[in-house]
């Protein structure tokens, strides 16, 4: 039943990678990247929620169901926001067709 | 496992099935938190694809060292549920309650300086519809700005305060030895259930905070 214990270093390793990324991103955004900003900054929080999907939520040690129900979640939401923004982006095109 | 019956509900085989179950229903709640933060995330992108540029000038006014610090705070809180939740799964009684009882504190250090921040921003006249004032012809379109503001980070604080609320019922749990070895899945699914909230200002973070930086 106690499954899976992690090792406590591995613990440590992902939280200060997530402090780390905190910092770089805080850093990054001083910078004038022009679009890349929102890109860079959008990157970096990907990568530190899939850290703390994998690690502190133990999807990575989890059965296949989980890994199902946690990408669901996910899936659905990419199907709102790109739905969503395919309209509101591409509003401004008309002008090129007309 | 014979002894420790009393925490196997009828209707399982087994603890581990159990386990599994509880943790896939907790999985299922999640996914619909995802789409509950998602619709105004999404509502935000729709917006900022129009005022992006006043968007990105009003979050000027929200305070970058609080809101970093915060995240620093909320990261370090998720590493000690995440070593509460081990110390349950290894049946560890006494340091199980010295990490619930260190993510209380910086869960309510989070809430905390959230709420100094909010009281500054009663002061600055930045709050929607309470006396709101903002220089300039583009006020109506800050003023936007500062709803998602108090809806993205108001709707995490209740989170924050829900989750601080039954880490002191774990914790109270755990005083009485309630959590063993065999028995921890209200740690284990108490961790996810924070571990999500942390995911959220995580994202929340870098949308409403950083994009100021650099205008």
């Amino acid at each position: 039943m106690s499954g899976n214990v992690v090792p406590k270093g591995t613990y440590l390793l992902v939280y200060l990678s997530l402090l780390g990324l905190t910092l770089f991103t805080t850093g990054a955004a001083f910078l004038n990247l022009g679009p890349l900003n929102p890109l860079v900054a959008l990157t970096i929080a990907v990568s530190k929620a899939v850290l703390v999907l994998l690690f502190f939520m133990h999807v990575r040690t989890s059965d296949r169901l989980v890994w199902v129900f946690a990408a669901a979640g996910f899936l659905w939401l990419a199907i709102l926001m790109s739905l969503t923004l395919s309209d509101v982006l591409t509003r401004g095109w008309q002008r090129f067709l007309l | 496992m014979s002894e420790d019956r009393s925490a196997l509900a009828h209707q399982f085989h087994s603890l581990e099935q159990q386990f599994e179950a509880s943790r896939l229903g907790m999985w299922l709640f999640l996914a619909t938190e995802v789409m509950f933060f998602g619709g105004v995330f999404t509502a935000l992108s729709v917006y900022h694809s129009s005022y992006g540029r006043i968007f990105d000038e009003a979050s000027r006014h929200l305070d970058l060292t609080l809101g970093a610090i915060n995240t620093a705070v909320l990261i370090s809180s998720s590493f000690t549920m995440a070593m509460a939740a081990r110390s349950a799964q290894l049946g560890e009684q006494r340091r199980l309650g010295g990490y619930l009882a260190a993510t209380i504190a910086l869960g309510s250090l989070f809430l905390a300086i959230k709420f100094t921040e909010y009281f500054h921003k009663f002061e600055e006249h930045l709050v929607p519809g309470l006396h709101f004032s903002y220089p300039g012809p583009e006020a109506p379109r800050a003023q936007l700005f500062f709803s998602f503001y108090f809806t993205l980070t108001g709707l995490h604080a209740l989170h924050m305060v829900i989750g601080v609320g039954i880490l002191l019922v774990l914790l109270g749990g755990a005083a009485q030895g309630r959590y063993s070895s065999l028995y921890h899945s209200p740690v284990e699914l108490s961790g996810l259930y924070w571990h999500f909230v942390d995911i959220v200002w995580i994202f929340i973070f870098p949308l409403l905070y950083l994009p100021g930086l650099r205008h």
